[in-house]
């Protein structure tokens, strides 16, 4: 059902926990649907230096997020805001058709992160 | 690694002297049952020494015994054919919020041709009220349909009182005992039930095979019609092999069914009992008038296909009634019905253990389960609780 790329983020998530000093802070989903993901970042001249995620949801989810945060570490936030359901998507090798939305919510966390991490900016 | 199957409520594997029984069925006695010559009348006899042990399994006469394909088929033949032989008398049919797919989807599908279905709800234990059922009896109902126990979260129903209240009523009832016949003692004559539907793969019989049990004198009309096999109640050339591997899995479910239970129901609670130490574990279903085997929680703050996976990589094999684990992405009526909030019905994880588990696996499990649940816990963002969930509604496009 998911390949061996999903399989390796969900059973070795990278870039896991709460960050307590993040610059910007993301979440996404409802756990009523099933998911739910919290994205941290850590920002230093426009560029995302470090990147967090808690999530609760299914082994997808859990992928996704690990992927997003792998990502977005070392992009600027222009660039960060590029990643799309399907690049995430593409660089997990697929997702199951009936995962891609419910679950695949990583890239609209991150730019909620971006999003806030700008308004504390302003 | 060790391989633990815990989804017997999914399907059973077969009994080797089930399969020992079937195997000439494929080859040497391939005759059609319908046939006059030799083999056909050797596929006859063996049909029939099936219904006779399938029958006993549960008390009734042969030729209350119609084999089916599956249990979702006895499940559409008893509505349907109920509904439709007695049409002329009303039509009202009561089921509960908590049957299988294969009666709700159903009841449905008569709603849309003019019958009338009252939805029985149940209490926190997954069990229908008695009192409900007469309640709902009105003068035009034909058919009382509730589930015997539930293979989602375990829970036995009171059928007895409820058929005991249709036969006074004056109304059919049917229960689906899927996942109770073969797992706990089903005799039609104390259920006072008129259909009951069940199904060789629950008790280390063959997928393909199982049956609908109709009490003597009851009128139904047949799903599929075409040749005279099962009495013109069921057309189509028999599945021979599958129909003799029913009849000797309920010949062996029979001899060995109090040991089965005493096996099954002392393992299950060595696992129950362990898993709810941990916080935040809570057991579905009835804590004692559940099925021997049968074991479901829910785990808060974390999701249930994940769980399903992380057991999987550890060689457990389980089910769950999360909605990301559905195909339909919805998380269980059963679990919404039982009155678990949409969040927590999550967390929903199922374990139903068999002849084969030994106590060496419960251990195995034991030890295993509580490290996944730690595990998914570090990464939710609700490890200290559901701050801020509570009342929203999804909203998302599925």
């Amino acid at each position: 059902m998911y390949s061996a790329k999903v399989m390796d983020h969900f059973s070795n998530p990278r870039n896991v926990g709460e960050m307590p000093d993040a610059d910007g802070i993301g979440t996404e989903g409802n756990p009523v649907c099933g998911d739910v993901m919290k994205i941290y970042i850590k920002v230093k001249d426009n560029k995302i230096t470090d990147a967090k995620f808690q999530t609760f949801g299914c082994g997808a989810a859990i992928a996704v997020s690990s992927m997003v945060t792998e990502m977005a570490k070392g992009m600027t936030l222009d660039e960060a805001l590029k990643i799309t359901k399907a690049s995430l998507a593409e660089a997990l090798d697929g997702l199951p058709p009936q995962k891609m939305h419910c679950s695949n919510l990583g890239a609209d966390a991150l730019h909620k992160a971006i999003e806030d991490y700008r308004n504390k900016q302003k | 690694m060790n391989k633990i199957y815990l989804d017997y409520v999914a399907t059973n594997p077969l009994h080797p002297e089930v399969f020992e029984a079937m195997a000439p069925y494929f080859k040497e006695h391939f005759g059609n049952p319908l046939s006059i010559y030799e083999p056909g009348m050797h596929a006859r006899e063996a049909i029939e020494n099936a219904r006779e042990c399938v029958a006993a399994l549960i008390n009734a006469k042969p030729k209350e015994i119609i084999f089916t394909a599956s249990g979702a088929e006895a499940n559409n033949f008893a509505v349907k054919g109920i509904a439709y032989a007695n049409q002329s008398k009303g039509k009202h049919i009561i089921v509960s919020k908590i049957e299988h797919h294969s009666i709700l989807n159903t009841a449905r599908f008569l709603e849309k041709q003019g019958f009338a279905v009252t939805y029985l709800p149940v209490d926190k234990y997954g069990t229908v009220n008695p009192a409900d059922v007469e309640k709902a009896i009105i003068k035009e109902t034909i058919l009382v349909s509730v589930i015997h126990a539930s293979p989602e979260i375990g829970t036995i129903q009171h059928v007895e009182e409820i058929g005991r209240i249709a036969k006074q009523k004056g109304v059919i009832f049917h229960t689906d005992a899927v996942a109770s016949v073969g797992n706990i003692p089903v005799d039609v004559q104390s259920l006072n039930a008129d259909l009951i539907s069940f199904a060789a793969h629950q008790f280390y019989g063959p997928k393909g095979a199982a049956a609908l049990y109709v009490k003597e004198g009851t009128r139904i009309v047949p799903l599929i019609y075409g040749g005279i096999q099962e009495g013109g109640r069921r057309a189509g050339t028999e599945n021979v092999p599958a129909i003799v591997g029913m009849g000797k899995a309920a010949e062996l479910a029979k001899r060995d069914l109090r040991k089965r239970i005493e096996h099954v129901k002392a393992l299950r609670d060595k696992l129950v009992n362990n898993a709810l130490k941990t916080d935040k574990v809570l057991l579905t279903g009835h804590p004692d008038k559940r099925l021997p085997g049968h074991a479901s929680f829910v785990v808060e703050y974390i999701e249930g296909e994940a769980m399903l996976l992380l057991l999987s990589a550890k060689g457990v094999y389980a089910a769950s009634g999360s909605a990301c684990s559905s195909k339909a992405l919805k998380a269980s009526p059963v679990l919404i019905s039982i009155g678990i909030p949409a969040h927590v019905a999550q967390g929903s994880v199922v374990f139903t253990l068999g002849e084969e588990i030994t106590d060496n696996d419960i251990n195995y499990f034991n030890e295993t389960f509580p490290q996944i649940i730690s595990r998914l816990r570090e990464i939710s963002p609700y490890a200290k609780g559901w701050e801020g969930t509570e009342g929203s509604a999804c909203t998302a496009q599925k």
